[in-house]
């Protein structure tokens, strides 16, 4: 690891000062995507300003029609809430299967949607839910957010505050995990929600990263079973092809963790 | 350089450290404390694993700075003088172990599990809640049979209190 300079703010505006002083800053939340490229010397930032602890930036709230997420909660706090899991429980499985345990101890939900990682558990749900992400600026939905890979509409020094899902009817997600870095191979998120609007999101398998899957999305709309997916056929276009496995098999497993996805949702 | 304050096994430590110092050198190179082990230093093997605040992490991907004002403890830190905490006591009865090099970790990460699941603890939820720990000799078996052997044990003295 090369050279840095650590900072702790006590608060988000001290966080963004330090941001906009420093020559190449970057935030430090769970730090497990951060700190492994750091090391590797893929990353090498002159402050690392650690906001995980900052006042009021962890916990979450429940409310009939919305689930907030603070930005440092850990996936280990979302996983055994026991207010998530009865309004979003898929939401609980899909933090409580990130990683390991030690992993979970420590990696947040803002850390996760601001990396964007292409095989990240989070994305999927947040855009197959619709989401909101809050930031210190403003508040970005879900559609609006995702860019690519590792890219958000996240502007320099823009720090998220939460995630805001909306409660859905029902949601659903099943994913087939790298046996060896237990990312998602490929993750797929369906979600119904309270409008009767349906959305489905895939991570994992594209080379643009988190994507919706409006095929998927129409099917389910007119009938919302396993079985409206057994003769789709998914186009293995702009898949990831790589050592895990090739396109056509990534195509394969988006049908068979959407069928797994509905199941589990109910 | 950030002045980093820890409690480690119940001993408080202030140590002035490089801002990239990680939690897992401070504890070898810095304290000596060389029961903590580095195996593949990306995050994957779990031989590093200390709890910090009561939590099992991994060391190797925690700056020492970030640490400041938690609490740690590392395998050194479980035993009561000559005798054997229960899980390590366990591990040893059960030849939980061939090499030892990751039954630090796994140790940590046991005793993690052992007290996030208390007496409900399964042979499945063992061999899942183990992922983030690998072990290259035993083929994990003999290291479940330590784990669940350890919760009985700890169920047991825990009701003798």
């Amino acid at each position: 690891m090369y050279e840095t300079t650590y900072h702790r703010p006590n608060s988000i505006d001290e966080a963004v000062a330090l941001f906009a002083k420093a020559s190449e800053p970057r935030y430090l939340a769970g730090g497990h995507t951060l700190i492994p490229t750091m090391k590797q010397r893929l990353a090498a930032p002159t402050d690392v300003i650690d906001i995980a602890r900052i006042p009021g930036l962890s916990g979450i709230e429940v409310s009939g029609e919305a689930v907030t997420i603070k930005a440092a909660t850990t996936h280990y706090d979302v996983a055994r809430s026991d207010a998530v899991r009865k309004a979003i429980p898929a939401l609980c499985m899909l933090a409580g299967d990130i990683g390991d345990p030690q992993v979970r101890y420590r990696g947040t939900i803002g850390g996760s949607i601001a990396n964007n990682d292409p095989s990240a558990d989070y994305p999927a749900a947040v855009l197959a839910l619709g989401a909101t992400i809050t930031t210190n600026k403003r508040g970005i939905a879900a559609d609006d957010y995702f860019k690519g890979l590792f890219t958000t509409a996240l502007e320099d020094g823009e720090i998220i505050t939460a995630v805001v899902f909306p409660v859905p009817a029902k949601a659903g997600y099943a994913k087939f995990p790298n046996p060896a870095s237990r990312f998602a191979l490929t993750g797929v998120f369906v979600a119904k929600l309270k409008s009767g609007a349906v959305r489905v999101a895939a991570t994992g398998a594209s080379q643009s990263g988190v994507m919706r899957l409006p095929d998927i999305e129409r099917a389910l709309a007119a009938s919302w079973s396993e079985a409206t997916l057994d003769k789709m056929r998914i186009s293995a276009d702009g898949l990831i092809a790589d050592v895990h496995g090739p396109a056509a098999y990534r195509a394969n497993l988006i049908g068979v963790m959407a069928r797994r996805a509905i199941a589990a949702a109910g | 350089m950030p002045t980093v304050q820890l409690t480690v096994n119940g001993r408080p430590v202030s140590m002035t450290v490089e801002d990239r110092t990680l939690l897992v050198e401070l504890l070898r190179d810095h304290l000596g404390l060389t029961g903590t082990h580095v195996g593949c230093d990306t995050s994957q093997c779990g031989a590093c694993v200390v709890h910090l605040d009561g939590q099992a992490v991994k060391s190797c991907t925690v700056l020492a700075a970030q640490a400041s004002g938690s609490s740690v403890t590392t395998i050194e830190g479980l035993a009561t003088g000559d005798e054997l905490h229960p899980v390590q006591a366990a591990f040893r009865d059960n030849h939980g172990l061939q090499c030892g090099f990751c039954t630090p970790g796994m140790i940590m990460s046991a005793l993690d599990i052992i007290r996030r699941h208390g007496g409900r603890l399964d042979e499945a939820t063992v061999r899942h809640e183990l992922e983030g720990n690998i072990c290259r000799c035993t083929g994990y078996h003999n290291i479940v049979k330590s784990v669940l052997d350890a919760a009985g044990r700890m169920k047991l003295s825990a009701a003798a209190e």
